[in-house]
């Protein structure tokens, strides 16, 4: 092993010595909180107001319905003039669009990309498989009921929605935030508990930390 | 093809030919013939190419069939071993040697139909299925939409139209 991978004490600046294992991954462990409203309504409704203004959405394809995102992103339909945009990384996003079908394979990737966004945000279910496992009803891989896994604000129906209707999704997303409607990250962290029983149920190597961001 | 297969015919004990277009057939075999067949046909017939390597689960009979076709690209055809397999501890010797990219069929099979291919890279390993505890998916005595309905919550109401009776009742709701 390289010296610099080794666990070692260091000497902090300040004068304080403390354990370093770099192998090791650090996160937060501590279970999500629920985020209060603004002390004024007036106040939340700005809020709310420039939240449903600001959409970014994380770059991840799970299933056949990534494909509609590049017509999306692209001028043709060109979903930026409503505040939309794409981000690479889930600590810059604040909507989760599962595009699809989810292996649960993928499952286990899109529950760490969802707790490491950070609040407020947002999940869309996109097309028949997020709902009721559209053509994959019966398959041994795929889990049926989004909304058993992750909090889903809104579905768009279809199979695939075309882009017009992902954009008359975005803006009924956007009337939802307005309207304070769109609870989920709030949802998550109050039903924590049975969210994650219900992802241990079917991902059955967890080995990843409960909660991570 | 007919002729290709006098002249294995003549080494091997082949089973018989099934010719499916001018430039498609598939022979059955023993499994201990594989081998040396593979290398005949690679070095003397021009079948370099591994197009792929998959299973079929024939229940019945109690075994598998495993396929390894093969493609001549100068001669523009394709050959298709057919080896049968005990389904009872399926294992068979590995060709990653041969071609290196078999070792990735082989993992897929190990996991997928529960064949084994010892000392084939990785076959061990984990492939596409992630923490799977049942018996191989792809055997045809898994069964797949009980295990669904075991493991995953379905959202009620789901109803399921026949596309042609859904047609025909809307385009001719008189009837015929």
């Amino acid at each position: 092993m390289k010296e610099e991978l080794e666990k070692r004490v260091v000497k902090g600046p300040d004068g304080v010595e403390f354990e370093v294992d770099p192998l090791r991954d650090y996160y937060c462990q501590s279970a999500p909180t629920v985020m209060p409203p603004a002390y004024i309504k007036i106040v939340e409704e700005l809020f709310n107001w420039a939240r449903a203004e600001s959409i970014w959405i994380l770059g991840f394809g799970t299933g056949c319905g990534a494909i509609e995102m590049r017509p999306l992103m692209t001028p043709r339909f060109d979903a930026y003039r409503y505040g939309i945009q794409w981000r690479p990384t889930p600590r810059q996003a604040n909507l989760f669009v599962i595009s699809g079908y989810l292996s649960v394979k993928t499952l286990k990737r899109a529950i760490r990309s969802y707790e490491q966004m950070q609040n407020p945000k947002y999940v869309v279910g996109l097309g028949s498989c997020t709902i009721n496992g559209g053509m994959y009803w019966d398959s041994y891989n795929t889990i049926k009921r989004l909304d058993d896994y992750l909090p889903v604000d809104l579905y768009i129906t279809g199979c695939m929605p075309r882009p017009e209707a992902l954009l008359a999704g975005f803006q009924e997303l956007k009337r939802l935030i307005r309207a304070g409607q769109a609870e989920g990250a709030n949802r998550y962290a109050e039903q924590f508990e049975w969210y994650k029983a219900n992802q241990k149920r079917v991902i059955h190597d967890w080995d990843m930390p409960d909660y991570n961001w | 093809m007919h002729e290709l297969h006098e002249r294995l015919k003549a080494i091997f004990p082949l089973g018989e030919l099934t010719v499916q277009r001018p430039d498609l057939a598939f022979i059955t075999l023993g499994r201990e013939h594989l081998r040396p067949l593979l290398l005949e046909l690679r070095h003397r017939h021009g079948f370099t190419h591994l197009v792929l390597l998959t299973a079929v689960d024939w229940i019945e009979e109690g075994c598998f069939q495993l396929t390894y076709l093969l493609n001549d690209r100068a001669g523009a055809r394709d050959l298709g071993l057919r080896v049968m397999l005990p389904r009872e501890g399926a294992s068979m010797e590995s060709i990653h040697d041969l071609w290196p990219t078999a070792a990735t069929y082989q993992r897929e099979l190990r996991e997928m139909f529960g064949i084994d291919f010892p000392a084939s890279p990785g076959v061990d390993e984990p492939f596409i299925l992630e923490g799977w505890r049942d018996i191989p998916p792809y055997r045809r005595d898994f069964d797949t939409l009980k295990f669904a309905e075991e493991n995953f919550n379905q959202r009620p109401g789901r109803a399921t139209l026949d596309p042609a009776r859904h047609m025909r009742d809307r385009l001719h709701p008189e009837g015929e």
